[in-house]
């Protein structure tokens, strides 16, 4: 029982930081690039957009879905690493 | 073919086919009419989300907003999809994993207390309501533009409809129409927005089109921006909220999006915890394509709409040249026009062309020396057109003189958006009451088969309320958005949040921390949307669309300080809580 707890919890762990990965990088995708420092990043041309605006507009929506399906793949291992998963 | 006729064809024909699904999912148990058996594969529960989240305002305002507001609009583009990410990491997968039906459910037992359930299911319903009322307004104006109908007639048979498969079919039968109703309203929107973007740049994708640079030389948001600051507009790419406003708006509407609880209940519906994240995934993909789209959408238009009405030398054209479409939505009181330096041309710049904003009709329908609409309230501003937003999405098929089949698509689409949104609004509500009143709170002894009964009488009850209400709209549908976006971020969201990272939040703590939350959000909204507040009180600048932040970041402040002082919660609640942060289990959890 202890050492299915510990497994347990080292599994929390694990996920927990996962996650804290991936909010750093959604947070500073949409709150960084598309609003803090947005007025910064309009002096770099993107593809025909300044880059702040199309982070703004389009780019963040990109990289949440990217960070989804990440997620989905880092959980999809760390479940069969610890013998958790359906 | 006329197009009146090929707009009853296609939106017949798309009636005839969610009636038939209708048919085919009706529900035979409470589990199958509150979350369709828990079988939903993934992808196909990806694409009932999108069509549940993406509702008539989506379809056809959200373009029209970033089309006037410019890069402001991010604040709608990247919260209404950055809620998912929270779905898919904070949420969904703990909450399949517990594994019951609704909401509630998961507050009253995560925080043992029927007072909890009880928020729980007010918060819900009163969220629901407000969104509902939108949606069946929605479907009936559709109907009066596009097939001239009394508003009241549409609406009436948006009812029937919503009726037939929300009713019959509950969660089974919604989910699977609203896969076909996610397939027509996508391809509704994508069809005249790649005309679009052909015509004005030779982009085949409307969202790298946006980027191109044009015949003259310059790009696009160049050309868009040169037109803004020409008609007196700030320019297109520059904001003119401030900072602190769009990251609280953002974070009000990203936490509200990932707390509305027809939204979450999508999440009970998929076979395994695993499915909850990939659902997610998909349903973002889904969502994504329109909302990608919607930038490039609102630019094109804008340009269109500029060069229509100013011409290409920006001195204005005469009404007499206008083209059939402006005339077209003049009379359906979308555009109006008062020629106010009598010269005959019509000017489009910044500023309130009418006083207050709307036009006013002469009431005996009179027309001007130039036969446009004669109205009464024309401002002393340069301006002489008022532009509905609506008219972006809603008119670009015939901007862009694409055939009548895309007008009559774009129809199709319109009602699937508000249908598909309004009838997972409708459930949620059937379900709070039958489920989590009835059952779980008045009479838990009630058998099955008498919830499932309580559960469709509450779906025919909830539908005619929100007919009513989209008959008799309420003035004040525009500004409630803000306020279940707000409740959503600073209840739902939090608590949901701590009953599964926090083994130590209690029954104590969560109650207070959603109580403050609530009220000081819906003080804050109540006063500054109703009460007359204005814009300089606002406090550190933080408008009323964005005050949910501060509600959420309330709650959890004093939930947190709350339980820190009160007992720790039983052991078998810490145990439901390790339980539902490992995925095994999910299948056999659901059986109770």
């Amino acid at each position: 029982m202890s050492t299915q707890s510990e497994s347990a919890s080292s599994y929390w762990r694990e996920n927990l930081r996962i996650i804290t990965t991936y909010m750093v990088i959604w947070f500073a995708a949409s709150y960084g690039c598309g609003i803090l420092f947005v007025d910064e990043l309009d002096k770099i041309q993107f593809f025909g957009f300044p880059l702040g605006f199309w982070f703004a507009q389009q780019g963040a929506i990109y990289v949440f879905i990217g960070l989804i399906w990440a997620y989905v793949f880092s959980m999809n291992r760390l479940d069969e690493k610890y013998d958790v998963h359906e | 073919m006329s197009l009146d006729l090929l707009t009853y064809i296609f939106i017949g024909g798309s009636f005839a086919l969610y009636i038939g699904i209708a048919i085919w999912a009706r529900a035979g148990s409470t589990k199958e009419f509150y979350v369709a058996g828990g079988g939903v594969p993934p992808v196909a529960n990806g694409m009932a989300t999108a069509a549940d989240w993406m509702s008539a305002a989506s379809f056809i305002s959200l373009a029209g907003i970033v089309s006037f507001i410019g890069r402001d609009g991010a604040a709608y583009l990247m919260g209404w999809t950055g809620g998912y990410v929270l779905l898919a990491m904070l949420l969904a997968p703990y909450l399949r994993k517990f594994g019951k039906f609704t909401v509630p459910d998961f507050v009253g037992d995560r925080y043992y207390s029927n007072l909890a359930r009880t928020i729980a299911v007010v918060c819900t319903i009163v969220i629901s309501f407000t969104y509902v009322a939108g949606q069946m307004r929605g479907v009936g104006i559709v109907f009066s533009r596009y097939l001239h109908v009394e508003i009241e007639t549409g609406v009436i048979v948006g009812m029937v409809i919503v009726f037939f498969y929300a009713v019959l079919g509950g969660m089974k039968g919604i989910t699977y129409t609203q896969v076909a109703q996610y397939c027509v309203l996508i391809l509704a929107f994508m069809v005249p927005a790649i005309f679009l973007s052909m015509q004005v740049t030779g982009h085949f994708v409307p969202q790298a089109g946006l980027g191109a640079t044009l015949e003259t030389g310059k790009s696009v948001l160049t050309t868009l921006n040169e037109l803004s600051v020409e008609l007196g507009f700030a320019e297109y790419t520059q904001g003119n909220k401030t900072t602190i406003d769009m990251f609280f708006i953002t974070a009000a509407l990203m936490c509200g999006t990932a707390g509305l609880p027809h939204v979450i209940v999508r999440f009970f519906t998929v076979p395994r915890v695993k499915d909850a994240r990939i659902s997610a995934g998909w349903a973002l993909i889904f969502i994504a394509i329109l909302y990608t789209t919607v930038p490039a959408v609102a630019g094109f238009g804008r340009v269109n709409l500029i060069e229509t009405i100013n011409g290409k030398d920006n001195a204005g054209v005469e009404y007499t040249q206008m083209p059939e479409w402006f005339k077209n939505w003049e009379a359906s009181g979308l555009i109006a026009w008062a020629d106010k330096n009598g010269d005959g041309k019509v000017y489009y710049s910044a500023g309130n062309a009418f006083e207050g904003g709307k036009p006013q009709y002469d009431a005996t329908g009179a027309r001007g020396e130039q036969g446009e609409r004669l109205t009464t309230n024309p401002s002393d501003s340069a301006s002489e057109v008022y532009v509905d937003r609506d008219i972006m999405v809603l008119a670009n098929p015939e901007i862009a003189n694409l055939p009548d089949w895309v007008v009559a698509l774009v129809a199709a689409g319109a009602v699937a958006a508000a249908l598909s949104t309004a009838a997972g609004l409708l459930l949620v509500i059937s379900t709070s009451i039958s489920h989590d009143l009835m059952k779980k709170t008045i009479n838990p002894n009630i058998s099955d088969k008498q919830e499932l009964t309580y559960a469709r009488l509450a779906a025919i009850v909830a539908i005619i309320i929100a007919g009513y209400f989209g008959i008799n709209p309420p003035g004040f549908v525009a500004q409630v958005v803000a306020l279940a976006f707000g409740m959503a971020a600073s209840s739902v969201f939090p608590a949901i949040i701590m009953g599964i990272f926090s083994t130590r939040m209690n029954t104590q703590g969560a109650v207070a921390g959603m109580v403050v939350g609530l009220t000081t959000t819906i003080a804050y909204i109540v006063y500054f949307k109703f009460m007359g507040g204005t814009a300089d009180e606002w406090w550190l600048g933080i408008s009323p669309e964005g005050f949910g932040t501060v509600g959420m970041l309330l709650n959890f402040i004093v939930a947190t300080l709350v339980s820190r002082m009160t007992p720790q919660p039983p052991q078998e609640i810490q145990h439901i809580i390790e339980d539902i942060r490992i995925p095994r289990g999910a299948a056999e959890a659901q059986v109770h």
